[in-house]
């Protein structure tokens, strides 16, 4: 499944999404608590400062590592591999899973738990697991909910199931699991967790993803708050953490700062329950036999965005900051994207990673109304990110042919003042067929698609430069 | 004052009302304006689409025929900020990048000159009317102007303004996303609606173009008695 969400065209998928109203309505409650939340833990906590400097922290900190990441990546590699720890660097997501899979089969693997993470999600390693007869359990509650329903994917990067209601999941559980309570939350909860204490006993591997790599010590820090992760790398002998190759910080110093970031911009928490640092035991560290250790660094296509202007897409900590705040995700939820990463940061990079044949209508997913841009805790500036990809997407030839004449038009009209003023003078004349009262309800040619919804304004009579300058001669005005 | 007016594409050709009374506003205020004849658009909608070339094209049109103007005041905050993505669009080019800057740099948005560069707040209007103001995405974040139209409708004699849920939120144009995300953009600008209904207020108050054009398009359209007015109507107004 990867990264890519169902097969059906982007206007169809943005269909289906405007159809479910529960989708919306929940997708708007949970933006509109977490504005709140957020500002009272991020511009108006006084003890933390400005925010604003929080931010600029977190821009240079993300900056100087992913410019030098060879650096860091080797920092962190080599300390992990000097404790004892494997290393294994995955330039493909199948790459990536035909290791975690050649480890599955060494430990001769029936049971892996595993934490919520995008990156597992991204390649599709539950299914390589189960292709070699691997049960899967997903672990983090929301996870734990998409798996029971079968096939179904996160709609959000930090909420995954955003998109169902607590009567849906209580059905989904009760058809799935057994499940006999009710759709309280708490019910629901402990149900799930009785579920889980058996399956994270007897795991054999648990597999985690990296919200940060310490290049410094070569540990690993997650960030959550259901404490399943800590289950999960407890138990199992074998621990695999699975990394996107640009997750990581120079020194504790730094995580300090992006935890902050990350967990105020991403649920409005001080911090999250649990921050839980990983870093392999030296052998004769270990008191009850010695634990082995992977760490899987994935590239996937990020190294095509290094060197260009979108470097900076790779700053992204996964906070969602700029989803909780997106007009269009608001709207149409994160399936209709068709990409695991959804909202401003997954259409700016979903056509980096899975380009632009399978993701270049995501760019234009947006009024670029910036508050992406705004809310991001570390500075992306993905609006004008969100622009450079539509300029990619002109100069590679997929725009459609109508719009490149228009916009070419376009250029030599707003370039030849002698034209513009015939438009202006023509405009009133040209529309006038189609004018009722003051405005045009059915528009020609591509006013068509602006009058499908809305009126279009009738063009004035009367000359502006004319006025103007009568104006200055000392003239009145009628109107 | 010594001012340069650029009446953007849609102040000269639908909305002449808004910029005439800009103009009698701002020369109440004292100003001098002059209107440079070859001024035509800012060329937004060709740099939005990603048509960077188009978008240069229209940008140095511009530049030019603002060349020798000391200040260049806009009635929309969006194509205001545009001027401010000039030098970025001139990135590969230091010579007119050092012409884009020099444009961007004196360039305002109409309440945003007024305000920070007149030091006026009370331009001695009356409206009276129960109203609420849609604040545009660009003049708020691209710009990083919101105080200025609040501290002007203030002092707006009569003028009762209701506080806006959701006002943060965009209204749905963005430009060419209103015709190519017609579906999305239709959910925007109903939300947006929904919530002036809300307020109760009888006049919505933008100081954008674009803004004005979609919302009152689609309130039109709908059949909604608000009345969508730009700001310089409200700021003219002395009855």
């Amino acid at each position: 499944m990867a990264m890519k969400i169902g097969e059906k065209p982007f206007f169809d998928r943005v269909d289906d999404a405007l159809q479910d109203d529960f989708m919306r309505e929940s997708m708007a409650r949970a933006q509109d608590g977490l504005r709140g939340k957020k500002i009272a833990a991020t511009e108006a906590d006084e003890e933390i400062g400005d925010w604003e400097d929080w931010r600029s922290a977190g821009e240079e900190i993300r900056r100087h590592t992913l410019e030098n990441l060879d650096y860091y990546l080797e920092l962190l590699t080599d300390n992990f591999a000097r404790r004892g720890g494997h290393v294994f660097f995955a330039e493909t997501a199948e790459e990536a899973n035909e290791y975690i899979q050649q480890v599955a089969k060494e430990k001769n693997a029936k049971s892996v738990t595993k934490a919520k993470s995008m990156v597992t999600e991204e390649i599709g390693m539950n299914e390589a697991l189960e292709e070699i007869g691997c049960q899967v359990y997903e672990t983090d509650l929301a996870e734990y909910i998409l798996q029971a329903e079968e096939g179904d994917r996160p709609s959000h990067i930090v909420v995954p199931s955003l998109h169902k209601n607590k009567s849906q999941i209580r059905d989904t559980l009760a058809e799935k699991a057994g499940y006999t309570g009710t759709d309280k939350p708490e019910e629901i909860t402990s149900f799930a967790r009785s579920q889980l204490r058996d399956v994270f006993m007897n795991a054999d591997i648990g597999i985690t993803g990296c919200n940060f790599g310490v290049a410094e010590s070569g540990s690993v820090a997650l960030v959550t708050n259901e404490g399943n992760a800590n289950m999960v790398t407890s138990f199992p002998k074998t621990q695999i953490t699975v990394m996107g190759m640009e997750r990581l910080v120079p020194t504790w110093k730094e995580l300090d700062v992006m935890v902050n970031l990350l967990s105020r911009s991403a649920v409005g928490q001080k911090i999250t329950t649990y921050v839980t640092n990983l870093t392999p035991e030296l052998e004769d560290d270990s008191a009850d036999g010695s634990k082995e250790f992977h760490l899987v660094v994935v590239d996937g296509g990020r190294s095509k965005a290094l060197g260009t202007e979108f470097q900076s897409a790779l700053h992204c900590i996964r906070c969602a900051a700029c989803v909780n705040v997106c007009p269009v995700y608001r709207h149409i939820g994160g399936h209709a994207y068709g990409s695991i990463y959804q909202g401003p940061i997954g259409a700016v990079l979903s056509p980096i990673l899975g380009g632009y044949e399978e993701y270049g209508e995501l760019p234009y997913a947006s009024s670029l109304c910036a508050a992406c841009t705004e809310a991001c805790p570390v500075k992306i500036p993905l609006h004008e990110l969100l622009i450079r990809h539509r300029e990619n997407y002109v100069e590679q030839g997929y725009a459609d042919k109508s719009e490149k004449l228009a916009m070419k038009a376009f250029g030599i009209g707003t370039s030849t003042p002698s034209l513009f003023k015939m438009a202006t003078k023509g405009a009133p004349v040209f529309a006038k067929p189609f004018v009722k009262e003051d405005s045009i309800s059915k528009g020609p040619g591509p006013m068509k698609l602006w009058t499908r919804i809305r009126e279009f304004p009738a063009p004035g009579n009367e000359n502006f430069r004319k006025w103007f300058m009568e104006h200055k001669k000392g003239g009145s005005r009628d109107a | 004052m010594k001012i340069s007016l650029f009446v953007t594409c849609l102040g000269e050709l639908f909305y002449q009302n808004p910029a005439k009374d800009m103009v009698e506003v701002l020369e109440r205020l004292g100003c001098e304006i002059d209107f440079p004849q070859g001024q035509i658009c800012c060329g937004q909608p060709a740099f939005n689409s990603g048509y960077r070339k188009e978008a240069q094209k229209a940008a140095k049109q511009m530049i030019t025929s603002f060349e020798s103007s000391e200040y260049i005041v806009a009635p929309s905050g969006s194509c205001a900020g545009m001027f401010k993505e000039y030098p970025g669009l001139f990135r590969e080019d230091p010579v007119w990048q050092e012409k884009a800057q020099k444009a961007a740099d004196k360039t305002y948005e109409f309440t945003q000159f007024i305000v920070n560069v007149l030091k006026m707040e009370d331009v001695g209007a009356v409206f009276p009317a129960k109203a609420t103001y849609h604040t545009s995405c660009h003049m708020m974040r691209l710009l990083k102007e919101t105080d200025s139209p609040f501290k002007l409708l203030k002092n707006v004699k009569g003028l009762e303004l209701l506080p806006l849920a959701n006002s943060y939120d965009c209204c749905g144009f963005g430009g060419t996303f209103s015709i190519k995300m017609v579906p999305i953009s239709e959910q925007m600008v109903d939300e947006k609606i929904r919530h002036v209904e809300d307020t109760g207020a009888e006049v919505l108050i933008t100081a954008d173009g674009g803004c004005l054009m979609n919302i009152k398009g689609r309130m039109d359209r709908k059949g909604k008695p608000i009345e969508v007015k730009h700001i310089a109507q409200i700021l003219n107004s002395r009855v």
